[in-house]
């Protein structure tokens, strides 16, 4: 218990030490809302089904916040240590693998709750945003979508064998997700095809989730089994296929 | 008392032979050196002794333990120092001392291990802003952090300086002095024979010879060479009838006598007979270097 408290301390201190990975996970989605917050306020748009702008879009920036910990930092993290040998000179002690794993889970759910919490004071100060309207139930959402994020993220550590590659992939999955799932943009404005598109992607049941969890708080079980499924996969392979060397 | 013992040890990487079959036993309070030039098999061997590794076939007992059934029990009571290691590049000196002691039941303060690995002064810099003899050292402190019985140290020196080189060098043998077991690996042969209480020598994933490094250079039975340089005339190949010279060959000014026995007295007492001061006198003794050729038929150095 005591590996598991100070790994995760010092997961936690180093994940802040990382200016880029803390950049993409704490800033620049805050930037996003400034952005577009400043070209189109937050008043109530018939277009947006009766919701402003930053209320039709924070749900969809948290999920951003959480798809960029999973697909980025995670695996670029873990693979960086593995090329370097961080992991190999840790298989050298007692450190058993699933208190490096746990102390990871733990960390980047933190760092994710942080760039969450970032985005909705903001919100709520600069554009009076709405705020969910069940607090328990959006944290379930929250914890729902990160975990299944968090498990693709291993699993792209455990199959991509360098930082460079980590990055590469990561990128290339990441971003058509952002623009086609109604993280990065309101899917209003997209055409039917790619809608039906982005229906398949994991990001946007996330999306979906926390929308009408945050909005309703109903709870779409397309869903949730999409998200489970996810987290049950993603994790059983990276389980099995995860190298420390 | 045996710390560790290895038994027609054999690993196989696909269709590549590692480690052949190899078969030694480790005392308690000895520093084992490992040599052999890279790719011999010494990493796999110590791999397969920590339980990094599983062997494919023969037995190992470290601790009187077997490493693939009591991989957390043995972890607890070795160090390692591993070849190819790291920490996170933005971890502090004292942090890791700190994280790393979380992992054992016993530790040692890590406070009193940062004085005495020099490492005070850098306690708040992170691991990618030391130098390499720094990291090395770091690396030793992380080993010694369980107060472990045996210490495994893998290419210890590599990378280092010479100041540097002969440093750890002490450090190894302090940890010896403690009362430790040190299972060394390098495949530099001056630091085998600096080191070395027994050395084993390996290639080609078998031990060829295995001896104090002592006893492995005198039963080479090699002739020792004397070297030095003179200037006034004196013809050298009258020292061929010195008692125990076999070879006096001239290179230049200078000259190389060799031979055995007493070979530098004689030589010098006939130098002195004829009134000759020799400058730059130097004795040359076979080395473990001249043991792996003659073993094995090739350099170490390739």
């Amino acid at each position: 218990m005591n590996a598991l408290r100070k790994m995760t301390w010092v997961e936690f201190k180093l994940a802040l030490r990382e200016p880029i990975a803390t950049f993409f996970t704490l800033v620049f989605p805050v930037l996003i809302l400034f952005l577009f917050g400043s070209i189109y306020g937050n008043e109530p748009s018939e277009f947006l089904g009766g919701r402003g702008n930053v209320d039709n879009s924070v749900p969809g920036y948290i999920a951003m916040v959480i798809a960029t910990t999973g697909m980025m930092s995670l695996p670029i993290g873990l693979a960086t240590y593995r090329e370097l040998g961080v992991l190999r000179r840790y298989r050298a002690t007692p450190l058993r693998p699933q208190t490096l794993l746990g102390a990871r889970i733990i960390v980047h759910t933190l760092i994710s709750v942080l760039g969450s919490a970032v985005l909705i004071i903001a919100g709520v100060l600069l554009y009076d945003m709405v705020l969910p309207v069940n607090l328990p139930a959006i944290v379930l959402a929250f914890l729902l979508g990160s975990t299944s994020f968090l498990a693709v993220g291993f699993l792209l550590a455990s199959v991509l064998p360098n930082a460079n590659t980590a990055t590469a992939v990561g990128m290339a999955l990441l971003y058509p997700m952002l623009f086609l799932s109604g993280a990065g943009l309101p899917r209003e404005i997209l055409p039917d095809n790619l809608v039906k598109l982005g229906n398949f992607l994991p990001l946007t049941h996330v999306v979906e989730l926390l929308k009408g969890v945050w909005y309703n708080n109903s709870w779409d079980f397309t869903s949730i089994a999409v998200i489970i499924g996810m987290t049950l996969v993603a994790g059983t392979v990276s389980v099995r296929m995860f190298r420390w060397e | 008392m045996n710390v560790i013992e290895v038994q027609n040890l054999r690993k196989e990487y696909g269709t590549t032979v590692a480690v052949d079959n190899i078969s030694f036993n480790v005392e308690q309070g000895e520093i084992f050196c490992i040599v052999g030039p890279n790719g011999a098999g010494k990493s796999t061997t110590v791999e397969s002794i920590m339980g990094l590794r599983r062997p494919d076939g023969g037995t190992i007992r470290v601790l009187g333990m077997d490493p693939q059934k009591e991989e957390q029990n043995l972890r607890q009571r070795i160090g390692i120092q591993l070849q190819q290691a790291a920490l996170p590049e933005r971890l502090k000196v004292w942090e890791a001392l700190n994280l790393y002691s979380a992992f054992y039941n016993k530790t040692v303060p890590w406070e009193k291990l940062l004085d005495d690995w020099g490492l005070a002064e850098k306690r708040n810099s992170n691991f990618k802003n030391l130098s390499g003899g720094q990291k090395q050292r770091l690396f030793i402190a992380l080993a010694l952090l369980n107060d472990p019985e045996l210490v495994f140290l893998d290419e210890l020196t590599t990378g280092l300086d010479p100041q540097a080189r002969r440093a750890t060098w002490d450090a190894v043998r302090a940890i010896r002095d403690q009362g430790k077991t040190v299972v060394l690996v390098t495949h530099f042969m001056d630091e085998a024979e600096e080191l070395a209480d027994r050395i084993a020598i390996i290639d080609q994933g078998n031990i060829v010879a295995l001896d104090t490094p002592q006893t492995l250079v005198q039963n080479l039975h090699a002739d020792m060479r004397v070297r030095f340089t003179t200037s006034n005339g004196y013809d050298p190949q009258l020292l061929r009838q010195v008692s125990g010279v076999t070879d006096v060959e001239q290179r230049g000014k200078q000259v190389i006598v060799q031979g055995n026995g007493a070979l530098l007295a004689h030589v010098a007492t006939a130098l002195a007979e004829h009134n000759i001061t020799p400058t730059d006198l130097r004795v040359e003794q076979a080395n473990l270097e001249d043991v792996f050729l003659a073993l094995t038929g090739r350099s170490i150095r390739n």
